[in-house]
Parts: C-alpha cells; sequence; structure tokens
C-alpha cells in the first residue's frame, strides 16, 4: 500500500471512542442470572415443576411432561414420607425402626431400578432416569393411601377398618399401576408391553401389600 | 484436559451401556413365548433319546424369582412373623436368589463333570422355570393351610416339574451313571427346597427372634438391682428441689 507508507500516528493524541459492541440478544446475561436470583425463585421453580408433575399423576393424561423435564426430587420426598409413615410398625418395642425405614428405601429404588433395567433389556426408548422418574412419581397414590390407612386405624383396628384398608389400597394400587403403565408402556414395542406391565405390578403388589399389613404398636 | 477427563468418563459410561447390551439377547421374548414356557415347563416331556431344545431366555426366570419372593413375604405376614421386617425382607431375596443363581452353578458343574451338554444360560433359564411349580404351590398353600393339602402340591406339582428338568437334562446326557448323578442332585435340591420353604421358613423366624430376645433379657434384670446408690441421692434431692419450687 504506497499511500500508507508515510502514515504515522503521534503518540500524544489520545484514541477515543466506544469499544464496546451493543449487546442484542441477552442470553450470556440470562444464563448467569439464575445464579443471581433469590433463592425463593429457584426453589419457587422447583416445587412448581413438582407440583405439576403431581397433578400429571392423579390424572395420567398422554402428556409427555413427566417425561420430558424429569426430575428427582419427588420421588424422593414421597420415598421418604412412605418409608417415615411405614416405621414403627413392628411388634418388636426395643426395635428403634432403622432397618425398617432402610428397606422401604431399599426396596423403592432397587425395585425402582430394576424395572428400568428390564424395560430397556426389553428394548424400550425411555432412559434410565425418565423410567426412575416415573415409577418414583407413580408411587403417590400408595402415599395417599399409606396416610388414609394410618388415620383409619386410629379409629380402630377391627373387621371394618381392614375391609375399609383393604378397598382404599386396592383402588390406590390400581391407580398407581394404571399411571405408571400410561407413561411407560407407549415407549415399548407394541406386542410387549405386557411383559413391561407385570414387574411394574409387582413392585407396587409389594408396597400396597407393605402398607395394608402395617399395623402400629 | 477438560476433553480428556470428558473423554475417559464418556467411555467408562459407555461400557456400562455396552454390559447391558451383553444381557440384551436374553430378554428377546414375546408374551405368548413365556406362556407358552411357562406351561411347557410342567408338562414331562416323554423323549429322552433326543437332546431337547431349551430356550436360554432370562425374562422368564427372573421374573418367576422376583415373584417366588413376593409370595414369600406374603407368606411370611399371614403366619403372622411380623418381627424385624428388614431382616426377613433380606432373608427372602437372599434365598430365592441364592438358589436360583447357585444350584444353577452347582448343576452345571456337575453336568461338566457328567459330560451333559447344557450351558450356563440354559441351566439358569430351565432352573428358573422350574420354580413356577414352587410359586404355585406356596401360593396356594400359604392360604390354605392343610398339612395334607401340602404334601399333596408339594409331590404333584413340585413333582412335575421336577420331572421336567429331569428329562430334560437326561435328554441331553449320555450313560447311566452320570444320569443318575446329574438328574439324582437336581431331583432332591428341588423338591427339599419347596419343602424348606414351607416348613423351615417359620423356624428360622423364630430363631432370629430368640437370638434376638435371648441375651436381652438378663440385661434389664442386672441394671434394676445394680443402681448405685449416689444416683439415688442425686434423684431424691432433685425432686426435693423440685417440690419445693413448685
Amino acid at each position: 500500500f504506497p499511500g500508507l507508507a508515510d502514515v504515522s500516528i503521534s503518540e500524544d493524541i489520545p484514541v477515543e471512542g466506544e469499544i464496546t459492541v451493543p449487546v442484542g440478544s441477552r442470553s450470556p446475561d440470562e444464563d448467569y442470572s439464575t445464579l443471581d436470583e433469590p433463592v425463593r425463585d429457584t426453589i419457587m421453580r422447583d416445587l412448581k415443576a413438582v407440583g405439576k408433575k403431581f397433578v400429571h399423576v392423579m390424572y395420567p393424561k398422554k402428556s409427555s411432561a413427566l417425561l420430558r423435564d424429569w426430575d428427582l426430587w419427588g420421588p424422593l420426598v414421597l420415598c421418604v414420607s412412605l418409608a417415615l409413615m411405614l416405621q414403627g410398625g413392628s411388634a418388636d418395642s426395643k426395635d428403634d425402626g432403622g432397618p425398617q425405614f432402610a428397606e422401604v428405601f431399599v426396596i423403592i429404588w432397587f425395585g425402582a431400578v430394576v424395572i428400568t433395567l428390564n424395560s430397556k433389556l426389553l428394548g424400550g426408548t425411555i432412559s434410565f432416569f425418565q423410567s426412575l422418574c416415573v415409577l418414583g412419581y407413580c408411587v403417590l397414590p400408595l402415599t395417599v393411601a399409606m396416610l388414609v390407612c394410618r388415620l383409619v386405624l386410629l379409629a380402630g383396628s377391627g373387621t371394618v377398618s381392614f375391609i375399609i384398608r383393604l378397598i382404599v389400597v386396592v383402588a390406590m394400587f390400581g391407580w398407581s399401576t394404571l399411571a405408571s403403565t400410561a407413561f411407560l408402556a407407549d415407549s415399548q414395542p407394541p406386542n410387549r408391553k405386557a411383559l413391561v406391565v407385570y414387574p411394574i405390578f409387582l413392585f407396587y403388589f409389594v408396597i400396597s401389600w407393605m402398607i395394608l399389613t402395617f399395623t402400629p404398636q | 484436559q477438560m476433553g480428556r477427563v470428558g473423554k475417559r468418563q464418556a467411555s467408562r459410561a459407555f461400557s456400562l451401556y455396552a454390559n447391558i447390551d451383553i444381557l440384551r439377547p436374553y430378554f428377546d421374548v414375546e408374551p405368548v413365548q413365556v406362556r407358552a414356557r411357562l406351561l411347557e415347563s410342567m408338562i414331562p416331556v416323554k423323549m429322552i433319546n433326543f437332546p431337547q431344545k431349551i430356550a436360554g431366555e432370562l425374562y422368564g426366570p427372573l421374573m418367576l424369582v422376583f415373584t417366588l419372593v413376593a409370595i414369600l413375604l406374603h407368606g411370611m405376614k399371614t403366619s403372622d412373623t411380623i418381627i424385624r421386617e428388614g431382616t426377613l425382607m433380606g432373608t427372602a431375596i437372599g434365598t430365592c436368589f441364592g438358589y436360583w443363581l447357585g444350584v444353577s452353578s452347582f448343576i452345571y458343574f456337575l453336568a461338566y463333570l457328567c459330560n451333559a451338554q447344557i450351558t450356563m444360560v440354559q441351566m439358569l433359564s430351565l432352573l428358573g422355570y422350574g420354580l413356577f411349580g414352587h410359586c404355585i404351590t406356596l401360593f396356594v398353600t400359604y392360604n390354605i393351610h392343610f398339612h395334607s393339602l401340602f404334601y399333596i402340591f408339594w409331590l404333584g406339582v413340585g413333582g412335575l416339574s421336577t420331572l421336567r428338568m429331569v428329562a430334560v437334562l437326561v435328554s441331553r446326557t449320555v450313560g447311566h451313571t452320570q444320569r443318575l448323578i446329574l438328574c439324582g442332585t437336581l431331583a432332591a435340591l428341588h423338591m427339599l427346597f419347596l419343602l424348606y420353604l414351607h416348613f423351615a421358613y417359620h423356624k428360622v423366624v423364630e430363631g432370629i427372634l430368640d437370638t434376638l430376645e435371648g441375651p436381652n433379657m438378663p440385661p434389664f434384670q442386672r441394671v434394676a438391682r445394680d443402681i448405685p446408690v449416689v444416683s439415688n441421692a442425686v434423684l431424691n434431692t432433685t425432686a426435693k428441689a423440685v417440690a419445693l419450687t413448685l
């Protein structure tokens, strides 16, 4: 560039101007803003997501919201509350209830893992944590049944109360199985749905049995 | 650096899924096939001179073992053995899975010694389907408590499923001594397991109860006798102080 050979900038002229580029989209700022927002907003958002999933379980329609944004908060809360309510059901008063809590916890999570592995091995298209999420959330009707059973047992423990508890537990067990089937069976090849439903049936049957045979001391 | 760590983690996770994929062919069944195999497991075959076909499938046996665990839990509840649920649950799962895996391995080892043509997966599948008879027997006899009914079911249903397994093994073994060893062992273990599940389970639970209650009794007596005089005096002064403040 021959014309520029004699251009020189004297060093005492200050360079001025705007370096910053006007930001059109605010996406980098939005990523940081979830860190800066108050804790209450984060908790409320997560609670709303969990609450929406509870509603989906109680009215099982064919929606993919439960599958798309899976989370394990709801299953954890349900599992812990069910295990706490099933404590104190042993006839041995010296028992501190420790093994009982751990047993319920282990059964629910181990059972859910086994069912998930089974459905994956049978050729399911659902992911591991999505399946755990659905199975955990569908324990909600059984937790409600446990609450009702405890209230009925406060009133008395005769044949009438047993019949009431039996009806409630059977109804909730059916609801749980139907709800989880509605979400999980779609991800299977159509002629193998029965193979996936049976372990789910067995899983909720064991939990319902634990609830029905609970006798407080 | 980050790329290398990420890649290592991804390859580890991938190898876990690859291990699951090893089991995938054994779960490739249709519901009609499972139902047919369940019914077949009760029918002894007559043709023992021709090696019988065994399906190497693990879905049916696994579901049958879990069903047996559920039935055992139901039996423990109806026999009013509510104490220490935790130990009972672990015992139930351990017993059923231990029997299925342990006896399968043992019979596979014996089959290797006796030159029988059977693979490990086929043995697991055969024994798993043989538990179908156990499930039926225990389901009925845990609800209807008649000892004579149990013996009829033990011989009839248990016997049928044992005969089926024995016939299939005999068809795959050559030589009288080998057939006798293999099938005698399997028949004995299978029938004795059913007997054990019906009777000894209550004793196992009572045994746990006894070992837990026994050592606990004397200490309570000892503590009552050994209250030192010092703590007695402290209690008395505390009670007097509380009474004075009131």
